[in-house]
Protein backbone atom coordinates (compact mmCIF):
# COMPACT_ATOMS: atom_id res chain seq x y z
CA UNK A 1 0.00 0.00 0.00
CA UNK A 2 1.41 3.51 -1.05
CA UNK A 3 1.38 5.75 1.71
CA UNK A 4 -0.91 8.68 1.12
CA UNK A 5 0.09 12.05 3.03
CA UNK A 6 -1.01 11.81 6.15
CA UNK A 7 -3.54 14.34 7.46
CA UNK A 8 -3.61 15.73 11.13
CA UNK A 9 -7.23 13.81 11.50
CA UNK A 10 -6.01 10.28 10.42
CA UNK A 11 -3.92 10.72 12.99
CA UNK A 12 -6.01 11.56 15.78
CA UNK A 13 -4.37 15.22 15.98
CA UNK A 14 -6.46 18.49 15.69
CA UNK A 15 -5.54 21.75 14.94
CA UNK A 16 -7.28 24.55 17.27
CA UNK A 17 -9.04 27.02 15.37
CA UNK A 18 -7.93 29.46 17.78
CA UNK A 19 -4.37 29.74 18.12
CA UNK A 20 -3.42 26.56 15.25
CA UNK A 21 -1.62 24.34 18.35
CA UNK A 22 -1.99 20.74 16.88
CA UNK A 23 -2.44 18.36 20.19
CA UNK A 24 -3.75 15.00 20.42
CA UNK A 25 -7.29 14.27 20.44
CA UNK A 26 -8.99 10.87 21.48
CA UNK A 27 -10.94 10.77 18.55
CA UNK A 28 -14.66 9.62 19.82
CA UNK A 29 -13.99 11.25 23.45
CA UNK A 30 -16.25 14.05 25.13
CA UNK A 31 -15.29 17.31 23.76
CA UNK A 32 -11.73 18.66 24.30
CA UNK A 33 -10.31 21.65 24.80
CA UNK A 34 -7.02 23.23 23.47
CA UNK A 35 -3.82 23.02 26.04
CA UNK A 36 -2.63 26.15 25.19
CA UNK A 37 -6.28 28.32 24.68
CA UNK A 38 -8.68 26.59 25.89
CA UNK A 39 -11.13 26.95 22.70
CA UNK A 40 -13.30 23.52 22.47
CA UNK A 41 -11.29 20.83 19.86
CA UNK A 42 -12.47 20.19 16.67
CA UNK A 43 -11.57 17.99 13.90
CA UNK A 44 -13.37 19.48 11.24
CA UNK A 45 -16.34 22.61 11.60
CA UNK A 46 -19.21 21.15 13.24
CA UNK A 47 -21.84 20.95 10.89
CA UNK A 48 -20.09 22.59 7.97
CA UNK A 49 -21.90 21.42 4.88
CA UNK A 50 -25.18 21.75 6.29
CA UNK A 51 -24.88 25.13 7.79
CA UNK A 52 -23.51 25.98 4.22
CA UNK A 53 -26.19 24.86 2.18
CA UNK A 54 -28.87 26.81 4.70
CA UNK A 55 -26.60 30.29 4.43
CA UNK A 56 -26.04 29.52 0.34
CA UNK A 57 -29.79 28.49 -0.49
CA UNK A 58 -31.10 31.41 1.79
CA UNK A 59 -28.67 33.85 -0.02
CA UNK A 60 -29.87 32.64 -3.34
CA UNK A 61 -33.51 33.61 -2.48
CA UNK A 62 -32.57 36.64 -1.18
CA UNK A 63 -30.91 37.41 -4.45
CA UNK A 64 -34.10 37.53 -6.30
CA UNK A 65 -35.80 40.63 -4.87
CA UNK A 66 -32.23 42.04 -4.69
CA UNK A 67 -32.24 42.53 -8.43
CA UNK A 68 -35.93 42.82 -9.01
CA UNK A 69 -36.44 45.30 -6.36
CA UNK A 70 -35.13 49.06 -6.74
CA UNK A 71 -31.98 49.71 -5.33
CA UNK A 72 -31.82 53.51 -5.64
CA UNK A 73 -34.08 56.20 -6.19
CA UNK A 74 -32.45 59.33 -7.95
CA UNK A 75 -34.95 62.73 -8.58
CA UNK A 76 -33.71 65.96 -9.08
CA UNK A 77 -35.69 69.08 -11.38
CA UNK A 78 -35.85 68.08 -14.90
CA UNK A 79 -35.34 64.15 -14.27
CA UNK A 80 -36.64 61.40 -11.67
CA UNK A 81 -35.09 57.64 -11.77
CA UNK A 82 -35.41 54.44 -10.27
CA UNK A 83 -32.50 52.26 -10.78
CA UNK A 84 -32.40 48.56 -9.98
CA UNK A 85 -28.70 46.79 -9.50
CA UNK A 86 -28.19 45.92 -13.18
CA UNK A 87 -30.14 49.24 -14.35
CA UNK A 88 -27.79 51.42 -12.55
CA UNK A 89 -24.85 49.80 -13.94
CA UNK A 90 -26.06 50.05 -17.40
CA UNK A 91 -27.23 53.83 -16.90
CA UNK A 92 -23.59 54.30 -15.61
CA UNK A 93 -21.74 52.96 -18.80
CA UNK A 94 -24.69 54.65 -20.73
CA UNK A 95 -23.46 58.47 -19.16
CA UNK A 96 -19.82 57.47 -20.35
CA UNK A 97 -18.86 56.19 -16.59
CA UNK A 98 -16.90 52.94 -18.13
CA UNK A 99 -14.73 52.80 -14.97
CA UNK A 100 -17.13 52.80 -12.53
CA UNK A 101 -19.66 51.16 -14.33
CA UNK A 102 -17.05 48.09 -14.42
CA UNK A 103 -16.20 48.57 -10.91
CA UNK A 104 -19.77 48.36 -10.28
CA UNK A 105 -20.82 45.42 -11.98
CA UNK A 106 -17.79 43.41 -10.68
CA UNK A 107 -18.73 44.30 -7.34
CA UNK A 108 -22.56 44.48 -7.00
CA UNK A 109 -23.42 41.67 -10.03
CA UNK A 110 -20.20 39.54 -10.76
CA UNK A 111 -18.65 38.71 -7.58
CA UNK A 112 -22.18 37.49 -5.61
CA UNK A 113 -22.66 35.63 -8.63
CA UNK A 114 -19.20 33.71 -8.55
CA UNK A 115 -19.96 33.30 -4.64
CA UNK A 116 -23.05 31.46 -4.97
CA UNK A 117 -22.53 29.43 -7.80
CA UNK A 118 -18.61 28.56 -6.67
CA UNK A 119 -19.87 27.61 -3.12
CA UNK A 120 -23.02 25.38 -4.73
CA UNK A 121 -19.98 23.62 -6.66
CA UNK A 122 -17.61 23.46 -3.69
CA UNK A 123 -20.57 21.68 -1.61
CA UNK A 124 -21.74 19.34 -3.87
CA UNK A 125 -18.45 18.08 -4.95
CA UNK A 126 -18.13 17.47 -1.12
CA UNK A 127 -20.90 15.69 -0.82
CA UNK A 128 -19.89 13.69 -3.14
CA UNK A 129 -17.05 12.57 -1.85
CA UNK A 130 -14.74 14.04 -5.22
CA UNK A 131 -11.18 13.39 -5.84
CA UNK A 132 -11.96 16.11 -8.14
CA UNK A 133 -8.92 18.95 -8.70
CA UNK A 134 -8.54 19.35 -5.21
CA UNK A 135 -5.70 22.06 -4.94
CA UNK A 136 -7.86 24.07 -7.81
CA UNK A 137 -11.11 23.59 -5.37
CA UNK A 138 -8.93 24.94 -2.98
CA UNK A 139 -7.70 27.58 -4.52
CA UNK A 140 -11.45 28.27 -5.40
CA UNK A 141 -12.31 28.77 -1.74
CA UNK A 142 -9.41 31.25 -1.20
CA UNK A 143 -10.21 33.48 -3.94
CA UNK A 144 -14.23 33.29 -2.48
CA UNK A 145 -13.12 34.28 1.17
CA UNK A 146 -10.70 37.50 -0.41
CA UNK A 147 -13.36 38.76 -2.73
CA UNK A 148 -16.55 38.61 -0.49
CA UNK A 149 -15.87 41.62 1.24
CA UNK A 150 -15.71 44.15 -1.98
CA UNK A 151 -19.87 43.18 -3.02
CA UNK A 152 -20.57 45.69 -0.03
CA UNK A 153 -19.37 48.27 -2.37
CA UNK A 154 -23.02 49.33 -3.11
CA UNK A 155 -24.01 49.59 0.24
CA UNK A 156 -21.63 52.49 0.71
CA UNK A 157 -22.63 54.20 -1.99
CA UNK A 158 -25.78 54.25 -1.59
CA UNK A 159 -25.06 55.43 2.05
CA UNK A 160 -23.29 58.18 1.12
CA UNK A 161 -25.42 59.44 -1.72
CA UNK A 162 -28.43 59.05 0.23
CA UNK A 163 -27.68 60.67 3.31
CA UNK A 164 -25.58 63.60 1.29
CA UNK A 165 -28.18 64.45 -1.00
CA UNK A 166 -31.21 65.48 0.90
CA UNK A 167 -31.79 69.17 -0.45
CA UNK A 168 -35.42 69.12 -0.30
CA UNK A 169 -36.84 70.12 -3.46
CA UNK A 170 -33.29 70.33 -5.29
CA UNK A 171 -32.59 66.47 -5.47
CA UNK A 172 -33.03 63.33 -3.50
CA UNK A 173 -31.52 60.22 -3.68
CA UNK A 174 -33.44 57.41 -1.83
CA UNK A 175 -32.06 53.88 -0.65
CA UNK A 176 -34.60 51.42 -2.16
CA UNK A 177 -35.85 47.78 -0.50
CA UNK A 178 -33.28 45.79 -2.60
CA UNK A 179 -30.47 47.48 -0.65
CA UNK A 180 -31.47 45.33 1.97
CA UNK A 181 -32.54 42.10 0.13
CA UNK A 182 -28.85 42.41 -1.25
CA UNK A 183 -27.17 43.37 2.18
CA UNK A 184 -28.33 40.41 3.45
CA UNK A 185 -26.88 38.26 0.60
CA UNK A 186 -23.84 40.32 1.22
CA UNK A 187 -23.73 38.69 4.60
CA UNK A 188 -25.26 35.46 4.18
CA UNK A 189 -22.36 34.60 1.37
CA UNK A 190 -19.60 36.01 4.15
CA UNK A 191 -21.22 33.40 6.96
CA UNK A 192 -21.60 30.78 4.46
CA UNK A 193 -17.94 31.26 3.15
CA UNK A 194 -16.78 30.97 7.17
CA UNK A 195 -18.93 27.35 8.04
CA UNK A 196 -17.45 25.98 4.67
CA UNK A 197 -14.36 23.85 5.71
CA UNK A 198 -11.42 23.34 3.14
CA UNK A 199 -10.04 20.65 4.63
CA UNK A 200 -13.47 18.73 3.95
CA UNK A 201 -12.52 18.83 0.00
CA UNK A 202 -9.33 16.77 0.85
CA UNK A 203 -10.55 14.10 3.04
CA UNK A 204 -11.89 11.77 0.38
CA UNK A 205 -8.01 11.52 -0.51
CA UNK A 206 -7.62 9.62 2.77
CA UNK A 207 -10.41 7.04 2.44
CA UNK A 208 -11.66 7.41 5.81
CA UNK A 209 -14.48 9.42 7.98
CA UNK A 210 -14.11 12.25 9.79
CA UNK A 211 -16.73 13.99 12.32
CA UNK A 212 -16.95 16.69 14.07
CA UNK B 1 13.70 11.18 16.64
CA UNK B 2 15.60 14.91 17.85
CA UNK B 3 16.37 15.52 20.87
CA UNK B 4 13.87 18.74 21.02
CA UNK B 5 10.17 17.57 20.54
CA UNK B 6 9.20 18.12 16.92
CA UNK B 7 7.13 21.02 16.21
CA UNK B 8 4.00 20.02 14.16
CA UNK B 9 1.99 22.12 12.25
CA UNK B 10 -1.53 21.16 10.25
CA UNK B 11 -2.37 23.10 7.06
CA UNK B 12 -5.85 25.20 7.93
CA UNK B 13 -7.01 24.59 4.14
CA UNK B 14 -6.04 21.08 4.34
CA UNK B 15 -5.05 19.61 7.39
CA UNK B 16 -1.75 18.54 5.69
CA UNK B 17 0.52 17.68 8.58
CA UNK B 18 3.62 19.08 8.27
CA UNK B 19 6.93 19.93 10.04
CA UNK B 20 7.45 23.65 11.48
CA UNK B 21 11.16 24.75 10.31
CA UNK B 22 12.54 28.01 11.31
CA UNK B 23 12.73 30.18 8.28
CA UNK B 24 14.69 33.29 7.01
CA UNK B 25 13.06 36.57 7.93
CA UNK B 26 10.84 37.76 5.22
CA UNK B 27 10.32 34.07 4.16
CA UNK B 28 6.87 32.30 3.83
CA UNK B 29 6.26 28.82 4.66
CA UNK B 30 3.48 26.89 2.14
CA UNK B 31 1.79 24.42 2.48
CA UNK B 32 3.27 21.20 1.06
CA UNK B 33 0.33 19.84 -0.72
CA UNK B 34 -2.35 22.52 -1.14
CA UNK B 35 -0.26 25.84 -1.15
CA UNK B 36 -1.59 27.64 1.35
CA UNK B 37 0.30 30.01 3.62
CA UNK B 38 0.85 28.29 7.07
CA UNK B 39 3.34 31.02 8.33
CA UNK B 40 5.92 34.25 7.70
CA UNK B 41 8.91 35.03 9.23
CA UNK B 42 8.03 38.31 9.63
CA UNK B 43 10.81 40.96 11.18
CA UNK B 44 10.22 42.87 14.08
CA UNK B 45 6.43 41.72 13.72
CA UNK B 46 5.13 43.25 17.36
CA UNK B 47 7.42 46.07 17.28
CA UNK B 48 6.13 47.20 13.19
CA UNK B 49 2.09 46.23 13.52
CA UNK B 50 2.19 48.11 17.28
CA UNK B 51 3.60 51.20 15.46
CA UNK B 52 1.36 50.93 11.95
CA UNK B 53 -2.08 50.35 14.57
CA UNK B 54 -1.10 53.34 16.59
CA UNK B 55 -0.92 55.62 13.84
CA UNK B 56 -4.22 53.66 12.13
CA UNK B 57 -5.96 54.98 15.20
CA UNK B 58 -5.15 58.42 15.42
CA UNK B 59 -5.76 58.47 11.64
CA UNK B 60 -9.03 56.45 12.39
CA UNK B 61 -10.62 59.45 14.75
CA UNK B 62 -9.17 61.92 12.56
CA UNK B 63 -11.41 59.95 9.59
CA UNK B 64 -14.53 59.73 11.72
CA UNK B 65 -14.65 63.67 13.11
CA UNK B 66 -14.32 65.33 9.84
CA UNK B 67 -16.34 65.38 7.06
CA UNK B 68 -15.46 63.12 3.99
CA UNK B 69 -16.48 65.52 1.24
CA UNK B 70 -19.49 68.09 1.18
CA UNK B 71 -21.28 69.41 -2.09
CA UNK B 72 -22.31 72.94 -3.38
CA UNK B 73 -25.86 73.73 -4.53
CA UNK B 74 -26.62 77.76 -4.80
CA UNK B 75 -24.43 78.43 -2.19
CA UNK B 76 -26.00 76.08 0.26
CA UNK B 77 -23.24 73.49 1.34
CA UNK B 78 -23.73 70.57 3.02
CA UNK B 79 -21.08 68.41 4.50
CA UNK B 80 -20.94 64.86 5.82
CA UNK B 81 -19.22 62.42 7.84
CA UNK B 82 -18.97 58.55 8.13
CA UNK B 83 -21.61 58.61 11.37
CA UNK B 84 -23.29 61.63 10.04
CA UNK B 85 -24.57 59.37 6.81
CA UNK B 86 -24.76 56.06 9.70
CA UNK B 87 -27.24 58.49 11.13
CA UNK B 88 -28.94 60.22 8.35
CA UNK B 89 -29.83 56.90 6.97
CA UNK B 90 -31.31 55.47 10.30
CA UNK B 91 -33.65 58.54 10.31
CA UNK B 92 -34.30 57.76 6.17
CA UNK B 93 -36.11 54.17 8.01
CA UNK B 94 -33.06 52.51 6.48
CA UNK B 95 -31.73 51.02 9.96
CA UNK B 96 -30.48 47.35 9.00
CA UNK B 97 -28.17 49.27 6.25
CA UNK B 98 -27.00 51.72 8.41
CA UNK B 99 -26.66 49.16 11.11
CA UNK B 100 -24.52 47.24 8.40
CA UNK B 101 -22.47 50.20 7.93
CA UNK B 102 -22.07 50.99 11.10
CA UNK B 103 -20.42 47.70 11.73
CA UNK B 104 -18.13 46.95 8.76
CA UNK B 105 -17.09 50.80 8.69
CA UNK B 106 -16.40 52.07 12.51
CA UNK B 107 -17.26 49.31 15.02
CA UNK B 108 -15.07 46.49 13.25
CA UNK B 109 -12.05 48.78 12.70
CA UNK B 110 -12.23 49.97 16.07
CA UNK B 111 -12.06 46.90 17.72
CA UNK B 112 -9.33 45.56 15.45
CA UNK B 113 -7.28 48.90 16.42
CA UNK B 114 -8.23 48.31 20.31
CA UNK B 115 -7.42 44.51 20.25
CA UNK B 116 -4.30 44.79 18.85
CA UNK B 117 -3.25 47.69 20.83
CA UNK B 118 -4.21 45.74 24.19
CA UNK B 119 -2.26 42.56 22.62
CA UNK B 120 1.41 44.35 21.90
CA UNK B 121 1.84 47.35 23.77
CA UNK B 122 2.09 44.81 26.73
CA UNK B 123 4.29 42.56 24.85
CA UNK B 124 6.66 45.36 23.60
CA UNK B 125 6.71 46.63 27.27
CA UNK B 126 7.63 42.73 28.34
CA UNK B 127 4.33 42.18 30.31
CA UNK B 128 1.55 39.75 30.36
CA UNK B 129 -1.15 41.20 27.92
CA UNK B 130 -4.61 41.20 30.37
CA UNK B 131 -7.51 38.54 28.98
CA UNK B 132 -5.33 37.75 25.98
CA UNK B 133 -7.61 34.61 24.76
CA UNK B 134 -10.48 36.74 24.48
CA UNK B 135 -8.51 39.86 22.11
CA UNK B 136 -6.84 36.87 20.17
CA UNK B 137 -10.25 35.57 19.71
CA UNK B 138 -12.20 38.92 18.83
CA UNK B 139 -9.25 40.03 16.76
CA UNK B 140 -9.96 36.70 14.65
CA UNK B 141 -13.94 36.86 14.66
CA UNK B 142 -13.75 40.53 13.61
CA UNK B 143 -11.01 40.50 10.64
CA UNK B 144 -13.47 39.98 7.90
CA UNK B 145 -15.81 42.05 8.90
CA UNK B 146 -13.83 45.41 8.70
CA UNK B 147 -13.87 46.95 5.47
CA UNK B 148 -12.38 50.12 5.55
CA UNK B 149 -10.39 49.19 2.09
CA UNK B 150 -13.92 48.71 0.71
CA UNK B 151 -15.65 52.04 2.16
CA UNK B 152 -13.07 53.68 0.96
CA UNK B 153 -13.61 52.85 -2.78
CA UNK B 154 -17.23 53.39 -2.03
CA UNK B 155 -16.23 56.75 -0.97
CA UNK B 156 -14.67 57.09 -4.91
CA UNK B 157 -17.66 55.65 -6.91
CA UNK B 158 -20.28 58.11 -4.72
CA UNK B 159 -17.05 61.17 -5.31
CA UNK B 160 -17.26 60.74 -9.25
CA UNK B 161 -21.39 60.09 -9.05
CA UNK B 162 -21.62 62.91 -7.45
CA UNK B 163 -19.66 65.37 -9.80
CA UNK B 164 -22.10 64.78 -12.84
CA UNK B 165 -24.54 66.88 -10.77
CA UNK B 166 -22.90 69.19 -8.04
CA UNK B 167 -20.01 70.69 -7.21
CA UNK B 168 -18.04 68.55 -4.46
CA UNK B 169 -15.38 69.42 -2.26
CA UNK B 170 -12.67 66.86 -1.10
CA UNK B 171 -12.70 66.86 3.22
CA UNK B 172 -10.31 66.26 5.25
CA UNK B 173 -11.43 62.71 5.82
CA UNK B 174 -11.36 61.75 2.65
CA UNK B 175 -7.56 61.60 3.04
CA UNK B 176 -7.17 60.37 6.21
CA UNK B 177 -9.53 57.34 5.27
CA UNK B 178 -7.04 56.60 2.27
CA UNK B 179 -3.97 56.35 4.07
CA UNK B 180 -6.05 54.67 7.24
CA UNK B 181 -6.73 52.01 4.22
CA UNK B 182 -2.91 51.74 3.45
CA UNK B 183 -1.81 52.04 7.50
CA UNK B 184 -4.50 48.65 8.45
CA UNK B 185 -3.09 46.66 5.24
CA UNK B 186 0.40 47.00 6.58
CA UNK B 187 -0.62 46.69 9.81
CA UNK B 188 -2.31 43.26 9.11
CA UNK B 189 0.21 42.54 6.67
CA UNK B 190 3.45 42.39 9.54
CA UNK B 191 0.43 40.81 12.01
CA UNK B 192 1.37 37.53 13.02
CA UNK B 193 -0.58 35.72 15.02
CA UNK B 194 1.55 32.40 15.42
CA UNK B 195 3.75 34.77 16.97
CA UNK B 196 2.22 36.43 19.46
CA UNK B 197 0.67 32.74 20.53
CA UNK B 198 4.34 31.53 20.24
CA UNK B 199 5.29 34.53 22.74
CA UNK B 200 2.52 34.01 25.13
CA UNK B 201 3.33 30.89 25.96
CA UNK B 202 6.41 29.70 25.07
CA UNK B 203 6.07 26.27 27.36
CA UNK B 204 3.52 24.30 24.88
CA UNK B 205 4.97 26.27 21.35
CA UNK B 206 3.94 24.26 18.43
CA UNK B 207 4.37 20.91 20.51
CA UNK B 208 2.46 17.85 20.65
CA UNK B 209 0.75 17.13 23.65
CA UNK B 210 1.04 13.81 25.03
Amino acid sequence: MTRAPASAAAQGLCSCHVCQLVSRRPRFSSPAHCPRCGATLHFRKPGSIQRCWALVIAAYILYIPANALIMMETGSLITYRKDTIVSGVVHLWKTGSWMIATIVFIASVAIPLLKLFSLTLLLISVQRRSTWHPRQRTRLFRLLEGVGRWSMLDIYVVTLLAALVQLGSMATVKAGPAAIAFGAVVVLTMFATMQFDPRLIWDPLQKEDIHD
Amino acid sequence: MADRPVQLIACHDCDLLQRDIALNPGCTASCRRCGAVLYRNATDSIDRTLAYTLAAGILFLVANVFPIFSIEVQGDRSAITLFGAVLSLWQQGMEIISLMVFVTAIVAPALELISLTILLMPLRLGLAPPSHTLFMRTLQFIEPWGMVEVFMLGVLVSLVKLTHNFRVIPGFALWSFGLLTLLLAAAAASFSARDVWARLDPRSQGEVAP
